[in-house]
């Protein structure tokens, strides 16, 4: 179309210039503005046909999808259909330093790097495997995490999870490191379990069919330093529910009993906000736990914590975490900010101050988290 | 005379106060298709509002809870709850409703989509493969969703097949008159342009005849960056579009920005049941949007 009007304007200009050649010049100059405006003109108006053009054909492409037959006998099922497991990998490592008496020091650590499979077995049954790939002593290690199978089948609101577990003991127990609001776990985490407390056995968890939310479950674990026995028990209750649009709530009890060693009993809670519940905009979490430990010398543990993300991307927290012991109460006090360019990247930026030792230490870390494959949901 | 018999009549009936069937609609559109398809045998549950971004949502104990109770759930899918319904799923124990099972159907699965791609690169931001998920917008979707949501609360409930059956052509009868009607009033939008925040409104746009021209968002799902908005500016500086278009939990901030520098007026469109104080059914949200939308293209 467009050639046709070129060619149009062309033979106008090729009529008409003849015709004037005997008139003076500004009448030649008038004549040519005015052919040049006819020309944009005709130039405009097909370019606005031809994109209306495009939009009908888009609008007649659009409306054959619309008039095709209804429910297609089977709906597609999305996720984790496939026969591959869903494939995980994250990557963490920190840039760190720290100062103090006799102290001085830094480092880059390139932390454990996640693994990460799931999929279903049969109608049954699911599985799950996490395994940690570490570079520790100058040597690569491989360290299964987690590897569990779940079942999905089980009747009345029942559920079975049975292998290697991360306990369903307190709050943050359960939370792999790249969930973690910080770069390190509480020290009552360190001093109970060294880390977090992940045992070989079985689980069962109930949920009552309630609103509120009501779950209670119950472990039968290995634990350390016995692989010959049961040694190891935990029993647990959540309770959870909404207040207003934005407000959410767990709050929870846990007890765990290892042979040979004095029970620890556990309580946390936890408190989500954002407003009309939309979290991707700007939202607010508090978190704290408390251990009970009844051996002489480390009577408990305890921290709480504060993550406030302003507005997308950005999330400041503070966190305090201590222990009671008999001599003293060893406590820290961290700040961090951390940026996320999407839900699979973070870099983060922690300060702490360490008052367990003799004397104060101070603490700094850059840490990294970035995942990439498939990324499971994350619980609340 | 003719009323007392009714009453009699109702007297005689058993109670049927509780609904036969809980539905876990992951989104208000599903939940408010769920009432008119089941009427009062069905007592829906949303888990997300119209306020809320759907991709991202906490999986809260209160959603576990209800999660667990539920005899379908009914979601949009094509990935579009990847980020908190597997977490729910899992944590609920409740065997009837999982994927695969009858108690589970996506609702975007019964239409054909748009935009799936098999070219699945995060640098390209937060996309569907299995194509773009918003598609409640488009009301000859809706037809075809509700026809496929009668045809599953049968076969979970046979008794009522009846009454399903029954509910269904009564709102298609209905729901074809409104599409008209709303064909009719936005004949003059036909070959305006558009510019969204996110790809939401791929599905209304191609039901009107709107074309979209650009997205704020420079990557989907990531914030529209000052670049791209300013690019933007330059791109619209005559206002070579027509208008500006949000949903009601992305932020006016970018949208308000273009506007300014542009003169392209921006509005909220009810993405769902509940966006606007208008839509407070199936039939009202369209009814809000061709309104906006012809509001806004007026003051063009």
């Amino acid at each position: 179309m467009r050639i046709v009007s070129l060619f149009g304007a062309l033979m106008a200009l090729t009529l008409i210039t003849p015709a004037v050649s005997a008139a003076d010049n500004t009448d030649i100059e008038l004549l040519r503005t005015a052919i040049e405006d006819l020309r944009a003109d005709y130039d405009a108006r097909i370019a606005e046909l031809e994109r209306r053009l495009e939009v009908a054909e888009q609008n007649a492409a659009q409306a054959s999808y619309a008039a095709q037959s209804p429910a297609p006998a089977q709906a597609q099922s999305s996720g984790q259909a496939a026969f591959n497991p869903a494939i995980g990998v994250v990557f963490q490592g920190t840039l760190w330093g720290s100062d103090g008496p006799g102290t001085d020091s830094e480092g880059f650590a390139v932390g454990e790097t996640e693994l990460i499979m799931n999929a279903n077995v049969d109608d049954k049954f699911a599985a799950y495997l996490t395994a940690a790939l570490a570079f520790e002593d100058g040597e690569s290690e491989l360290e299964i995490e987690e590897a569990w199978v779940e079942t999905t089948a089980l009747p009345a609101g029942f559920g079975a999870r049975f292998g290697r577990v991360a306990s369903a003991f307190g709050y943050l127990n359960a939370k792999h490191s790249h969930q973690w609001d910080f770069a390190d776990l509480p020290l009552p985490y360190q001093a109970f379990f060294d880390g977090r407390y992940v045992d070989n056995g079985v689980r069962l968890t109930w949920l009552a069919p309630t609103d509120v939310y009501m779950e209670l479950g119950g472990e039968i674990l290995q634990g350390e330093g016995d692989p010959s026995g049961l040694a190891a028990s935990t029993l647990f209750a959540n309770v959870g529910g909404d207040v207003g649009s934005g407000g959410s709530w767990l709050a929870g009890g846990s007890y765990l009993e290892r042979d040979n060693m004095a029970s620890l009993t556990g309580a946390h809670f936890v408190w989500k906000w954002s407003r009309d519940g939309n979290w991707k905009d700007r939202n607010f979490v508090f978190q704290t736990e408390y251990f009970d430990y009844g051996e002489a010398g480390v009577d408990g543990g305890w921290y709480a914590q504060a993550v406030y993300q302003p507005f997308e991307r950005w999330r400041f927290g503070a966190r305090a975490d201590g222990l009671q012991t008999d001599a003293d109460d060893p406590r820290r006090y961290s700040v961090m900010f951390d940026w996320s360019n999407s839900e699979f990247s973070r870099l983060r930026m922690q300060f702490t101050q360490d008052r367990t030792g003799a004397e104060d230490r101070n603490e700094w870390g850059l840490q990294y988290i970035h995942s990439i494959g498939a990324h499971g949901a994350h619980e609340f | 005379m003719k009323r007392l018999i009714t009453a009699l009549l109702l007297c005689t009936l058993p109670f049927a106060v509780h609904a036969e069937l809980r539905v876990f609609a992951c989104e208000p559109e599903w939940a408010a298709l769920a009432d008119e398809i089941g009427g009062d045998l069905v007592e829906s549950f949303s888990a997300t509002t119209a306020l809320q971004d759907p991709h991202y949502i906490q999986a809260r104990p209160s959603l576990i809870a209800k999660l667990r109770r539920a005899d379908l759930v009914i979601c949009s899918g094509a990935q579009l709850e990847i980020g908190w319904l597997s977490a729910l799923l899992q944590k609920a124990n409740n065997r009837n409703v999982l994927p695969g099972t009858d108690g589970y159907m996506e609702a975007s699965s019964f239409v054909l989509r748009v935009d799936a791609t098999t070219e699945v690169d995060r640098s390209k931001g937060d996309i569907h493969p299995q194509g773009n998920p918003h598609i409640q917008v488009d009301p000859h979707n809706m037809t075809v969703v509700a026809r496929a949501l009668s045809a599953r609360l049968s076969k979970i409930n046979p008794e009522n097949t009846e009454s399903y059956s029954a509910n269904l052509e009564q709102f298609l009868d209905r729901w074809e008159v409104s599409i008209a009607r709303w064909e009719a009033a936005a004949q003059g939008l036909q070959g305006k342009r558009a510019i969204t925040h996110h790809k939401s409104w791929v599905y209304l746009l191609g039901w009107l005849g709107i074309e979209e021209v650009a997205n704020l968002e420079a990557v989907p799902g990531l914030p529209p960056t000052a670049a791209h908005l300013s690019q933007l500016t330059k791109q619209f500086a005559s206002g070579e579009a027509d208008v500006i278009i949000r949903a009601p939990y992305q932020h006016a901030k970018s949208s308000a920005w273009l506007s300014e520098r542009t003169g392209i007026p921006a509005i909220v469109l009810p993405l769902t049941v509940g966006g606007t104080d208008g839509a407070t059914d199936l039939f009202t949200l369209f009814d809000d949007i061709i309104m906006r939308l012809k509001g806004a293209m007026d003051d063009a």
